[in-house]
């Protein structure tokens, strides 16, 4: 990755609910192109980071750049799948109108989507898989095919630099390969991809770049280098024994 | 135009007005919070009243709108220490601001026409007397100009930031990444909603505005799975509900915002019975097929599994599954209809249409992968999750 460009670069970041940190003092240069994964125990700061990072909540110290410079003004080049979860998923809307609400953030206040939005909106549902259901109703589907929607969501933002929030969690084994061929696609296309994971296992197969995460970073670069036991067991504070394919 | 129907307009504006955040406000699980602020205003409008001495005065909706807003900010300034949870938090609030409008109307407001019996039931009745006059012509009852112009306002906000609001209602993550700030918008909710019940205030009450916001909503959330028509149907519903509300108040001489709620209250229940999917009457059907498809996929199954004639046997099956004889019997016309089995002599045998039904449930069973059971899903209850 030597002489690319840094998609993000976090600065001294400290985050805290109710005066408590959640995340100490993180430095992380991700550099473009990257497949990273985002793994440390529950409660690492793992979600939290990517929210601080987006603007999602405020950190009390630190600074955020996307491509040199504030996200604010970078918005269009990031696009955001947030945990399943997080949502309502009973929300009276179907599959294609959630897809079309990545295509709000380049049309700007006021102005609405039309056939452009609906059309990249249906390319997207077709990569996922999704297409016939476009009309059903989102609480309709099935988990996997929930989280389907999310990716095709933030695809049809077009960005380039992907957040992801456990992609991975709750989806079936046919999903989960699905979602791993469209994120290294994306990488492909020299897009940056952060994931937030929590199946330590699949790391090496999955990704090129991982950050171990717990309340402080503990330590960020490429996974043949550095996703090694001593990583794992300062991260996870016990003694981790994964096959690490070199 | 006659009082009568100066009534019912000013009800059916009303009502439109209040349905519309009314189903932003249900969406956002945050029904609660009109409630609070109904109440919570009436220190604003009290002290507009004191100032302007005009209930339909612009100031008095601006300081009572404010009041409103201060609502929500406490509400959640007390949730966010973490001590108490929200619903806590509202009850909490708005009774002590309602209570000091209370004392402030017993205190300063007693020689006006403002009394608490007003503030919580309305005064629907005198809204036609009560009329605006332009250079000394009379053009029509005051709260129809209040509301309708607070009714045209919201219908403004709502054609011009439906993206915005659609995508921070249900993704409050996405919207602020796209750089829609969900606080933004949620106090612009919050604000709509305020001006609508001090409008609607005079007009309906306290208590009523409540129904009026989240009554259609949660009816017509039980009808569809589209926005659109969700805010339609919550519109039908409650300019339907006002004005049978009235006729209702007409023929029982009864107090027209009581009987508005009841006729509210009454599409609900009808709605909550009769709705299509989501009805009590269509789930209890939906159930009890349910429970005779499963009867009907262990029955196929049973049959898959067992080729010697000796298990097929009508009454053996009922010995062997251990089902009563009913139930036997729906099961087997159920797989007849389908063309799923054959009976001759009284031996049952899959056909194969019934062999591949059996093969594709297995398949799902087994790998629970929803692909293969999509076509199905239109014939049988029991897959459609």
């Amino acid at each position: 990755m030597e002489g690319s460009k840094i998609a993000v670069q976090v600065d001294d970041l400290t985050v805290a609910y109710n005066y408590k940190p959640v995340l100490w003092d993180i430095d992380l240069t991700i550099p473009e192109g990257v497949l990273m994964a985002i793994v440390g125990p529950n409660g690492a700061g793992k979600s939290t980071l990517i929210k601080a990072i987006l603007g999602i909540i405020d950190p009390i110290a630190g600074s955020v750049a996307i491509y040199n410079e504030p996200y604010e003004k970078q918005r269009k080049k990031v696009a955001y799948v947030p945990q399943k979860g997080s949502v309502d998923w009973d929300f009276p809307t179907t599959a294609l109108d959630v897809v079309m609400m990545g295509t709000y953030g380049k049309l700007g206040w006021i102005k609405r989507p039309g056939k452009k939005e609906k059309k990249a909106a249906l390319e997207a549902l077709e990569k996922v898989g999704m297409l016939s259901f476009k009309g059903r109703q989102i609480s309709q589907l099935s988990g996997g095919q929930q989280q389907r929607v999310f990716l095709a969501r933030a695809l049809v933002q077009d960005a380039a630099i992907y957040f992801m929030d456990e992609p991975f969690q709750g989806v079936d084994a046919t999903t989960e390969i699905a979602i791993i061929n469209i994120l290294k696609e994306l990488r492909k296309a020299n897009k940056t991809v952060i994931v937030v994971h929590h199946d330590l296992q699949t790391v090496p197969e999955y990704f090129d770049w991982v950050t171990f995460l717990n309340v402080k970073k503990i330590a960020t670069g490429p996974v043949k280098d550095i996703f090694n036991d001593d990583n794992l067991t300062k991260t996870y504070g016990i003694n981790y024994k994964v096959a690490v394919n070199q | 135009m006659g009082a009568q129907l100066e009534i019912q307009l000013i009800a059916a504006v009303v009502a439109i007005a209040c349905a519309i955040p009314g189903v932003f406000l249900v969406l956002r699980k945050m029904s609660l919070i009109s409630d609070a602020i109904s109440h919570s205003i009436l220190p604003g409008i009290v002290l507009g009243f004191l100032i302007t001495h005009d209930l339909n005065s612009p100031w008095l909706i601006l300081l009572a709108t404010i009041t409103g807003v201060i609502t929500v900010v406490l509400v959640e300034a007390i949730q966010k220490t973490g001590l108490v949870k929200e619903d806590t938090a509202i009850g909490l609030v708005f009774p002590a601001l309602f209570s000091i409008g209370v004392i402030l109307i017993a205190k300063n407001a007693n020689d006006v026409h403002l009394d608490v019996d007003a503030v919580l039931l309305g005064e629907l009745a005198f809204a036609p007397f009560d009329r605006l006059l332009v250079a000394g012509t009379d053009i029509g009852p005051k709260s129809l100009w209040v509301m309708g112009s607070i009714l045209l306002v919201t219908i403004g906000l709502l054609f011009a930031f439906f993206k915005e609001l659609k995508v921070s209602t249900f993704d409050a993550g996405l919207s602020s990444v796209l750089g829609f700030s969900p606080v933004v918008m949620h106090y612009g909710l919050m604000s709509i909603s305020s001006v609508t019940v001090v409008g609607a205030f005079d007009a309906v009450g306290a208590v009523l505005v409540v129904a009026l916001m989240i009554a259609p909503a949660a009816t017509a959330y039980l009808l569809t799975s589209d926005l659109k028509k969700m805010l339609m149907l919550s519109v039908i519903f409650g300019v339907t509900a006002a004005v049978a509300g009235y006729w209702m108040a007409h023929l029982l001489d009864a107090s027209i915002s009581g009987s508005m709620t009841t006729m509210l209250g009454l599409v609900f229940l009808m709605v909550y019975l009769f709705a299509p999917n989501k009805g009590i009457i269509a789930v209890m059907y939906r159930q009890r097929q349910q429970r005779t498809e499963v009867s009907l996929l262990t029955f196929l199954l049973h049959l898959n599994n067992h080729t010697e004639e000796s298990e097929r046997h009508i009454n053996h099956l009922n010995e062997h599954i251990n089902w009563q004889k009913v139930r036997s019997r729906t099961v087997l016309e159920l797989a007849q209809k389908n063309n799923m089995i054959t009976i001759s002599n009284s031996i049952v045998t899959l056909t194969k249409k019934g062999k591949e039904f059996t093969d594709l449930a297995l398949e799902y069973i087994v790998t629970n992968k929803d692909e293969k059971i999509e076509p199905m899903k239109d014939d049988f209850f029991l897959f459609r999750g």
